[in-house]
């Protein structure tokens, strides 16, 4: 790769610069160019098969790109610089990205041959290194804090949807992230389970300092937490906005339109 | 001692007949495996009453004890006690229907049980004869669907006929023994007769997969 | 019933030992090879999934007879080495029944949904960890189902012993049939078929507290007691 890239610099925490990805012959990523600042809550909405979740997916390094770059805190995220050039990362330097950045699933992703406390303590001891006691204190302090501590022994199958999802941001907050993915984390809940799941990440996200990049369908929660709105279409940005500005006057017709369906939906 | 291709190339013939037997062994236990095991699931599905728990027992107990030991009570105890003396070979072929018979009466079953509750409760309603209802619905829906897990236990009796060699059945391992007690040399009718077994069940395996991808398995 | 009874139950029971010994070694060497083998099948070199595969096919592909034969008639001949028959036997029935468990290996862990291992790449555990910690807990619960199958299978190959005289259960029979009149034949191998079901009725058993204690580390329903008779699932040899 030989052109020149944007250089990284202190105030930006994710920077896409020109960004391509395929599934086969479909791109679903053209030359995506957008960043987000260190503290930031940005919400990614837009109709389902935009891409949305496939730029989590990259940054946490389950895709890789196939053009373009990514960086977090100013550091190649899937690229490292050898010989003066860029050359696609090792799994070394895969996991030392993958340190800064965590990501809450859709569908939880818990571990179901480990208890709720070790679900939470386990990434802790094996990729940070961190003592069982001092990772315990930490697991039971973020239980507590998602209002879980009475679930620590219980096996995630014996909790509701909505209790899963909690313990699964507590884990992903156990490996004290600088960048949280939120990849729709109330799609597969009961519709009476999405309050708890919210309240406890604008929470999160109104104590800490922590970046969010998150996709989701509640635009109620995305007008109230997020610093900016990004509408997102057919592997574009085609509006970035502050949430008042977009949900009230979109300058767009698609996003018009999409807000529209999306609400009429929820009606 | 090392490979010598002469000798290897002079024991085919006498190996050669061996194949003819093992195949002939497996051709016709198959088919006889495929006829019983259809008799002993029907008798289980109809639920004939004692018979059905018999051959319930029946087959639990043939696929929990080695077809060996079996082969063996067969023809030294039972031939004789009813009064009969069937050759090693006929004494083979109707030891290994039998084992795999047991097998194949599970494929069966798992095949009609694989088929929606829907169909049958379809066919009672447009009042189909009861005949009709499983030559006409229910196995052509079935036998597709059991054919990969028969050619799987074809290819597993195939690879078992050798132990027939206990009653003097000359398979083609038989064959190589033969061959290796003449001249002492063993390495070559061994290896030549595993070397039969991976041509044919090699191939024969790839086949059921392919099989297994075109109609699925139960 | 003769007065020979007593002699040919002892006589048998002599042979259970070693029937025992080669089922037990030849389990704990499937086990080993089809862990081995079957993630090897997964690896990412394709060399090593290469070799995995020959050894699957290989042994799949030809009869555990033959392989029996081969190990101990021709190794022998080959390397001037003559091997103890209980251990030609535990190596034939570890190396056969391994590149079956290989296949079993590859299916129980390719069945772990892949959220599961993204969730683990998400913490940055590492792949051994992956595996180690997330993949394989929940695959081996996958595989003690067909694992109670494939051990019942090598209990009863254990009567091929008889061919290289391992003086196990098979082989102690035979010796003592031809000096027996017909009536005392019912006993020996009523006897011999009683042993090996109470022997795959014991495996069955262990295999299913340890299929009911995974669902429960897993936190599923544990399965329903059935019979302890083998129901293998068809296709499974």
């Amino acid at each position: 790769m030989s052109e020149p890239y944007s250089s990284p610099s202190s105030d930006v925490m994710i920077q896409f610069d020109r960004v391509v990805k395929k599934f086969g012959d479909h791109v679903v990523l053209r030359e995506l160019d957008f960043s987000v600042k260190p503290g930031e809550f940005v919400t990614l909405i837009g109709p389902s098969g935009s891409g949305k979740t496939t730029i989590l997916r990259l940054l946490m390094t389950l895709e890789l790109v196939d053009g373009g770059t990514i960086q977090v805190g100013g550091e190649y995220l899937s690229h490292m610089e050898r010989g003066g050039s860029l050359v696609p990362a090792d799994e070394r330097h895969l996991r030392t990205q993958r340190k800064r950045i965590g990501m809450v699933f859709q569908q939880f992703n818990l571990f179901p041959n480990m208890r709720v406390l070790q679900n939470v303590t386990e990434a802790p001891v094996r990729a940070l290194g961190l003592s069982k006691a001092e990772a315990e204190q930490r697991a039971r302090e973020l239980l507590d804090m998602v209002g879980l501590s009475d679930k620590v022994d219980a096996h995630p199958t014996q909790l509701s949807g909505g209790q899963q999802q909690r313990v699964a941001i507590a884990r992903a907050l156990a490996m004290r992230p600088q960048v949280l993915l939120l990849d729709e984390v109330t799609s597969a809940l009961d519709p009476e389970l999405v309050a708890g799941v919210l309240s406890v990440l604008k929470e999160i996200a109104r104590t800490t300092d922590i970046t969010f990049l998150c996709v989701t369908h509640e635009m109620q929660f995305a007008r109230d937490v997020s610093d900016r709105v990004m509408m997102f279409d057919q592997g574009q940005v085609i509006e970035d906005a502050p949430p008042d500005q977009l949900f009230t006057q979109p300058a767009h017709e698609r996003t018009r339109s999409f807000l529209h369906a999306v609400i009429d939906r929820a009606v | 001692m090392d490979w010598d291709w002469e000798y290897a190339i002079d024991s085919l013939p006498l190996l050669a007949e061996g194949m003819l037997v093992t195949i002939e062994l497996t051709v016709l236990g198959a088919l006889f495996a495929y006829l019983l095991g259809l008799v002993f699931a029907m008798i289980r599905r109809v639920g004939v009453p004692v018979l059905s728990q018999f051959v319930y027992l029946f087959v639990e107990f043939i696929r929990s004890t080695p077809l060996l030991i079996q082969v063996f009570a067969f023809y030294y105890l039972l031939q004789p006690a009813i009064g009969v003396k069937l050759s090693p070979f006929l004494t083979g072929v109707i030891m290994l229907g039998v084992h795999y018979a047991t097998y194949t009466s599970e494929v069966y079953r798992a095949g009609i049980e694989a088929i929606p509750k829907g169909q049958w409760e379809a066919a009672r309603a447009l009042s189909i004869p009861r005949s009709r209802v499983w030559t006409g619905i229910i196995l052509p829906q079935a036998v597709p669907r059991v054919l990969p897990a028969l050619g799987n236990y074809t290819i597993s009796m195939f690879k078992e006929t050798p132990l027939l060699l206990a009653i003097g059945v000359v398979d083609v391992l038989n064959s190589a023994k033969e061959a290796g007690a003449e001249t002492f040399r063993v390495i070559e009718p061994y290896t030549l007769a595993g070397v039969f077994f991976l041509l044919v069940s090699y191939p024969a395996s790839i086949l059921v997969r392919k099989l297994e991808r075109r109609v699925g398995t139960v | 019933m003769s007065d020979n009874l007593g002699r040919i139950i002892s006589t048998l029971l002599e042979g259970v030992p070693v029937t025992i010994q080669a089922t037990l070694g030849g389990i704990a060497l499937t086990i080993v090879l089809a862990l081995i083998a079957g993630l090897a099948l997964l690896s990412k070199s394709r060399t090593v999934r290469f070799f995995s595969r020959v050894y699957v096919e290989g042994f799949r592909g030809t009869s555990e007879m033959v392989q029996l034969f081969w190990l101990y008639f021709v190794l022998p001949a080959l390397v001037g080495l003559q091997i103890v028959p209980l251990f030609a036997g535990v190596l034939v029935l570890g190396l056969n029944h391994g590149a079956y468990g290989a296949e079993i290996v590859r299916g129980a862990v390719q069945s772990v949904p892949k959220a599961q291992h993204e969730g683990a790449v998400a913490l940055n555990l590492g792949p051994v960890d992956r595996m180690r910690r997330v993949i394989l807990p929940q695959a081996v619960v996958e595989m003690l189902p067909p694992f109670n199958n494939l051990f019942i299978q090598l209990l009863k190959s254990t009567a091929l012993l008889y061919f290289i005289s391992a003086q196990e259960i098979t082989q102690k029979g035979e010796e003592l049939r031809p000096a027996l009149p017909m009536g005392d034949l019912t006993v020996i191998y009523a006897v011999e078929l009683i042993i090996y079901l109470l022997l795959a009725i014991a495996i069955t058993i262990v295999m299913r507290a340890l299929e009911r204690a995974g669902a429960r580390r897993l936190g599923r329903k544990p399965p329903p007691r059935r019979k302890v008779f083998s129901s293998a699932t068809a296709g499974g040899v």
